[in-house]
């Protein structure tokens, strides 16, 4: 299947929205029929990559989230999340496990560590005071295997 | 969320989806209940988790950390197979908190 399609849309940076944003990606992958496990790494990336959105890029200010969703063709899935926040000073030490910047607030500093698991791809595009854009790449198995 | 006290254990049943947002709400149900009963153990059930993040881990490891503060322990039980692979990547496992059931070694390969 080499189906090629495409969808954006942008929220406010809220926490209520970080449920919105996983269901809505994992509804348009639907369309490619993902296994039950692969869905469940969608959403969990893309929970992952979300929370950031609205911890540390906007840490409780207003700002808009952007969500894309692409199929490449080959079963393979791009998602670009996109803010216009703080930006990353130093994405490697971010991207570490275990790292984190608010540590009051219980977060494990594992969101990018699980981002790179449950994807096969994770690449961070970081400029300090401008933005980030984190996109994750998933190819799902062929059809024929499931 | 439900709750039940026996002897000393106070078991806690987690529902839903655990993210950033839901896991603020159990955290703060989850520590006023422990404030109140002084449990020797926390059980967490996730029989009715549906979906979890990364914040599941850190509301794991808060409650482990509050609970060694009152001198007692914690343990996560039931946890559905879909959520084993965030747990494994959490290295909780070597905080001996996470229960293994029968049912969990039948799915290992």
């Amino acid at each position: 299947m080499n189906v090629t399609n495409e969808m954006t849309m942008e929220f406010d940076s809220r926490s209520e929205n970080e449920s919105f944003a996983r269901s809505a990606a994992a509804a348009f992958v639907m369309q490619l029929d993902p296994t039950v496990s692969e869905i469940g790494d969608i959403k969990t990336a893309v929970s992952e990559a979300v929370t950031n959105c609205v911890v540390h890029a906007y840490r409780g200010r207003k700002g808009k989230i952007r969500l894309s969703v692409r199929f490449t063709g080959d079963n393979t899935v791009v998602i670009k999340i996109t803010d216009r926040g703080c930006g990353i000073e130093d994405v490697h030490k971010a991207m570490e496990p275990l790292y984190t910047t608010s540590a009051d607030e219980e977060r494990a500093g594992l969101g990018f560590a699980v981002m790179q698991s449950f994807c096969d791809d994770v690449s961070v595009r970081s400029s300090a005071g401008k933005g980030t854009t984190v996109t994750l790449k998933k190819k799902l198995s062929p059809r024929y295997a499931r | 969320m439900k709750s039940k006290m026996n002897g000393n254990e106070l078991t806690l049943f987690v529902t839903g989806e655990i993210d950033h947002h839901n896991a603020r709400k159990i955290r703060e149900t989850a520590d006023g209940l422990i404030q109140q009963k002084h449990p020797a153990m926390l059980k967490m059930d996730f029989s009715g988790v549906n979906f979890m993040d990364s914040s599941g881990i850190g509301l794991i490891m808060g409650r482990y950390r509050t609970m060694q503060l009152y001198g007692g322990k914690l343990k996560v039980t039931e946890i559905p197979p879909a959520l084993r692979r965030m747990m494994e990547l959490s290295g909780l496992s070597g905080l001996d908190v996470l229960e293994r059931s029968g049912r969990d070694n039948e799915c290992d390969q």
